[in-house]
């Protein structure tokens, strides 16, 4: 009787391990708690100014999203402001899809050169080199696209140089190595097994990169081309300081514009709280927050989509 | 019918006894001439002369890491990245392990099947068509006669014929093997090497595949890397037995499992190691 007693308060014993178990898993759910507050907290923070435009200002929201004219402070003839986000969706969009069209075909290059043709050479020289341009802060990606892409563009299109192609050329930069090193992710998760079944049918090794690997990689590939896609969009710096900051139309690639981001950070130190210019650029900040969280969307849905195949 | 070439105890230590197959009807079409194959500067084989049959099945047993997989892997140069292969491999009077030799073009008559099935995310019929597409065959009726002859000679048509639109991915184990087999033998190979294809297979499926294979010898000369020594005994003509990167038995498969002249061979077909 005795013995099973004993038995039973050393199994109900609180161990120091149990307890560190106890303290352990506090630790980490209250660092959840924390990051879920401050996600849920910027969200709504940003919904509710940048809705205040529409509800507080009286703007319409389909004026805002189609009207041409952005100058928050003046009201036109008919006495209503001129909150028009259209040039800066336009801009954006255009930076985004011609980055990620242009740096596309070079990232999968790379990465097919990386790991299908010479992978020594790719792990030796081009992962620490794709590693580096990663980490390069984007105000020096700015300021080098301001004292030679500009320039540059100036001499062979004319104009002043600024504009959506500088833009463009910088972002290639900024995006590629992400897309790079994502789409190597892509190609390793294809099983060696593919390959060896593809070359001993008498498969070149191009045609098993191109007909077997790339095409088994698809889905990876294009959430890499997603994840380039929504770092392009949400940049400010490097491409406010090329692309002009004139929140027109883009009439070519070499007029200046404006996106999204680029009137966000010139704009934001130069209005008063909770006034109509100050709510505007709230209303943008909010079209780029729902605009990343269908980008997240995207790669999700091709995650899932890659995982049934 | 047979030449005795018995190097038992003579340069190395070891005992050896390799008889390589002579019979009219059945001529040599592949044989290695001092194989080595080299992972960087360890040698995987260093001894493994054979000399292989036409329209007959030839067994690679042994023990793991004993490196029949390596030999039958080097015979189409699937090793050409991973391995050093020295030596000669001569395929009906031609050594295809020389730096000239198109590997594709080679790879067409020496096909492989590997031990996991491994068929392409396409669907049944686009897993066959592969090959011959990337040789350039587009007509239709073309590809749907092959289809049809490769499937039936795999065994997997009955199967099939409703589903060839469907993915290969949602066939069984044993119909992806076949399938695997199927496409292997669309661009009409001379050689067909096997490395261990049953070993991911249920017994029935097995055995459905080994009655493949006897039938497929007719047309085909078959190389089976396989740790079934019963598969080995049921379906094949000879039987090489390997160890530690070396041929120490080849001879026909009877004389192998009933009357076997190297001990270790005796130990390892009657299951006392490996």
């Amino acid at each position: 009787m005795k013995t099973t007693q004993q038995l039973e308060r050393q199994l109900k014993r609180h161990s120091k391990a149990a307890k560190l178990e106890i303290w352990g898993k506090v630790v980490s759910f209250s660092a959840l708690l924390l990051i879920v507050a401050v996600v849920v907290g910027i969200i709504g923070f940003v919904a509710s100014k940048g809705i205040a435009t529409f509800t507080s200002n009286h703007v319409s929201l389909w004026d805002f999203l189609t009207e041409k004219k952005w100058n928050p402070g003046i009201t036109d003839a008919n006495g209503k402001p001129e909150v028009g986000a259209l040039p800066m969706i336009v801009g954006s969009f255009l930076i985004t899809i011609l980055s990620a069209v242009v740096a596309t075909p070079f990232a999968i290059g790379t990465a097919v050169f990386m790991n299908e043709i010479s992978p020594n050479k790719g792990a030796k020289i081009l992962q620490p080199v794709t590693e580096l341009l990663v980490g390069i802060p984007s105000v020096v990606y700015g300021f080098i696209g301001l004292s030679v892409v500009v320039p540059a563009t100036r001499a062979i299109f004319g104009g002043s140089g600024f504009g959506i192609l500088s833009g463009t050329c910088v972002l290639f930069v900024m995006i590629l190595p992400t897309v790079t090193s994502m789409s190597v992710d892509a190609l390793r998760s294809v099983p060696r097994y593919y390959r060896e079944a593809s070359l001993a049918l008498g498969a070149t090794q191009w045609q098993t990169i191109y007909k077997v690997v790339l095409r088994a990689a698809t889905p990876g590939l294009m959430t890499a081309v997603v994840f380039g896609m929504a770092r392009a969009f949400g940049e400010a710096l490097a491409v406010q300081m090329v692309i002009g900051n004139a929140a027109l139309m883009p009439g070519s690639l070499v007029d200046p514009a404006a996106t999204l981001t680029s009137v966000l950070t010139t704009g934001i130190g130069n209005t008063v709280m909770g006034s109509l210019q100050n709510n505007a650029l709230w209303s943008l900040a909010l079209v780029l927050l729902l605009m990343s969280l269908v980008f997240n969307l995207i790669i999700r849905l091709i995650g899932r989509k890659g995982r049934l195949q | 019918m047979f030449v005795s070439n018995d190097v038992s105890n003579t340069e190395t230590m070891q005992e050896r006894h390799i008889v390589q197959p002579r019979d009219a009807q059945h001529p040599i079409v592949l044989s290695t001439e001092e194989l080595h194959v080299f992972y960087g500067k360890k040698e995987a084989i260093y001894e493994g002369d054979l000399q292989f049959a036409r329209n007959q099945i030839t067994a690679l047993i042994g023990p793991s890491g004993s490196g029949k997989s390596t030999y039958l892997r080097s015979l189409n140069r699937m090793n050409d990245r991973i391995a050093t292969v020295t030596g000669r491999i001569m395929y009906r009077g031609v050594d295809i392990n020389q730096p000239a030799i198109d590997v594709y073009e080679m790879r067409r008559r020496v096909g492989m099947v590997f031990q996991r099935p491994n068929p392409f995310a396409k669907s049944i019929y686009d897993n066959i068509a592969f090959a011959l597409r990337l040789r350039g065959t587009t007509d239709k009726h073309e590809l749907d006669e092959i289809v049809e002859t490769s499937l039936k000679q795999a065994a997997l048509w009955n199967q099939v014929k409703d589903d060839l639109n469907k993915s290969a991915l949602a066939l069984s184990g044993g119909q992806a093997q076949r399938l695997c087999i199927a496409r292997a033998i669309a661009v009409k190979p001379d050689i067909l090497l096997l490395d261990e294809p049953a070993s991911a297979l249920d017994p029935v499926s097995t055995s459905q595949l080994e009655d493949t294979l006897l039938e497929l010898k007719k047309q085909y000369t078959i190389i089976i890397v396989t740790h079934n020594m019963q598969q080995a005994g049921r379906i094949s003509e000879y039987t090489a037995f390997f160890n530690q990167g070396r041929v120490l038995e080849y001879d026909t498969t009877s004389h192998i499992f009933t009357n076997p002249q190297v001990q270790i061979t005796s130990d390892y077909v009657s299951g006392n190691f490996g």
